[in-house]
């Protein structure tokens, strides 16, 4: 009976791993609801086997419970589900945080000097004269100024980890100079 | 003033979830005495009564034999298809590749539609992926297309299966009404007579 | 050879039996490359696999309350388990997680198509499909 009891919770804890990697990796939060309701199976079948392994009759009950309620997690997720965009739920590495705060600054430029374009341009074609659009270039300036810095210091916030040290190297380039190192 | 008489007629109506509930409160408690049987429909009473829940409408009758036959042949299939389907997870280097049919049914009741789904969702191959209760559509999903001989038989599986559950449940004139008839052997029979 | 050892061996196979089907399924659900091809992997054994197991363990515990209350639980299950995996599968074709392209007829996306096209086509009418639509996602 030992030797059964051996095998089966071998592959009990194979198929649970198994499962559970697929949470870790499926892309939408169904495969994770699946992969989680193989989970329950799992640990019914384990009490099963305990219970054959040891004849005990009073842990039966968690059976019974456990079949009846084990698909109300998956039902009540998929009841609620919605449109995920790709990749939203994904983990992001510090790389990619700063990669995007960069994308995210550059864009945000480019919008700012797209607008002031446009508005020097109206402003010469309605007034001749130049005078009225220096100040409020100047404060667009200013403001942009503002923008990249507070961009800037939010990117420099990504907390400063003693285990990422080594990757000094290849992170310096992407984020902005004079952060935190 | 709410008077007593419709509520008791809708209790009695319901008289199938009462045993239903009390045959599961003994299966819990696992021994059949005396005491289990009182507290069982007692605890079925006050559930039925006090959650209102629309009643299962039942028309039909149940048929030993056709019962016997659709057990033993899910039975058989759930052993059959458990095995094909474990297979094609463990073979390496075979993507299956599904389909999404769909199978028009031929009984006008929820419950058979229900009681056919649930059984085609148990039989490894084939799930449920939409049941339009009103027009009587059933959408499956195929794990694998080949395995089961292709669209034309999967749907076919589908329409034997609702006919095994018809001739275990439903009524004469349901049976008729799906275009289904009632008595094979005797109209078989009468055949043979005037031929 | 006594009736307890052969009782033993029998429910020692079906225990075995029960977490090889286990084990497929864990395979199946990290294998198989879309949504409803590993939903399949996942519920479907565990309907045989749940019942080999309690096969092997009514056997091994031969007391009449407990047997009674194990088939209860293989009913249940029975009952349970087709309705979570038709609401996944449900809600995964309606958020579009499922990959077209991996399969081989897709009806339910053609019917959604005409009923879509139709709609559009007699405007007045269009609050009798919406109707249906909303019953069905109650």
């Amino acid at each position: 009976m030992t030797v059964v009891l051996l095998i089966c919770a071998a592959l009990l804890t194979v198929a649970g791993v198994l499962a559970l990697i697929r949470a870790e990796r499926g892309p939408s939060m169904l495969d994770r609801t699946v992969a989680l309701d193989i989970v329950v199976t799992v640990v019914v079948a384990a009490v099963a086997l305990y219970a054959a392994a040891e004849r005990r009759t009073d842990v039966v009950p968690i059976l019974v419970v456990l079949s009846l309620v084990g698909f109300v997690g998956s039902v009540t997720i998929s009841r609620f589900a919605s449109v995920e965009p790709e990749g939203e739920g994904r983990v992001r590495s510090r790389e990619e945080i700063a990669q995007e705060e960069a994308e995210r600054i550059r864009a945000e430029e480019e919008a700012e000097r797209a607008r002031r374009a446009r508005r020097a341009k109206e402003a010469e074609v309605a007034h001749p004269d130049a005078e009225p659009v220096a100040p409020v270039e100047a404060r667009r300036e200013e403001e942009s100024a503002g923008h990249a810095a507070d961009a800037q210091a939010s990117s420099a916030e990504v907390p400063h980890d003693d285990d990422r040290a080594e990757h000094d190297g290849t992170e310096h380039d992407r984020t902005d100079e004079g952060s935190t190192r | 003033m709410m008077s007593l008489h419709p509520r008791k007629r809708r209790l009695a109506a319901q008289w199938p979830t009462v045993v239903w509930l009390v045959v599961v409160w003994v299966l819990l408690w696992g021994d059949l005495s005396f005491g289990n049987v009182i507290a069982g429909t007692v605890v079925a009473v006050a559930v039925t009564g006090l959650l209102r829940m629309t009643p299962v409408d039942f028309h039909g009758r149940l048929h030993p034999w056709g019962l016997v036959v659709l057990v033993a042949r899910f039975a058989w299939d759930l052993l059959h298809a458990s095995v094909e389907v474990s297979w094609v997870a463990l073979r390496p280097r075979h993507t299956p590749r599904g389909a999404v049919i769909g199978v028009q049914l031929r009984n006008h009741s929820d419950l058979y539609l229900t009681i056919t789904a649930e059984l085609c969702s148990l039989v490894p191959g084939s799930l449920v992926v939409e049941a339009h209760r009103l027009t009587g559509m059933l959408y499956l999903h195929v794990l694998d297309v080949e395995q089961s001989g292709g669209v034309e038989a999967a749907r076919k599986t589908v329409l034997d299966q609702e006919e095994r559950v018809l001739r275990a449940f439903a009524s004469d004139d349901e049976l008729r009404a799906a275009g289904l008839d009632p008595h094979p052997r005797r109209s078989a029979r009468r055949a043979e007579v005037r031929a | 050879m006594s009736w307890d050892t052969v009782a033993d061996v029998v429910a020692s196979i079906c225990l075995i039996g029960g977490a090889l089907l286990a084990f497929a399924a864990g395979v199946g659900v990290l294998r198989f490359p879309d949504l409803l091809s590993r939903m399949h992997a996942g519920t479907k054994p565990q309907v045989l696999g749940l019942i080999l197991v309690l096969i092997g363990l009514s056997l091994r515990l031969r007391s009449g309350g407990a047997v009674w209350a194990l088939v209860l639980v293989a009913l249940f299950q029975m009952l349970t388990a087709p309705v979570a995996a038709h609401l996944v599968g449900r809600a995964g074709y309606r958020t579009g997680k499922v990959r077209r392209d991996l399969l081989v007829v897709d009806e339910l996306t053609d019917a959604q198509a005409r009923a879509a096209t139709r709609d559009d086509a007699d405007l007045p009418r269009n609050d009798a499909p919406e109707e249906t639509t909303d019953a069905e996602r109650r």
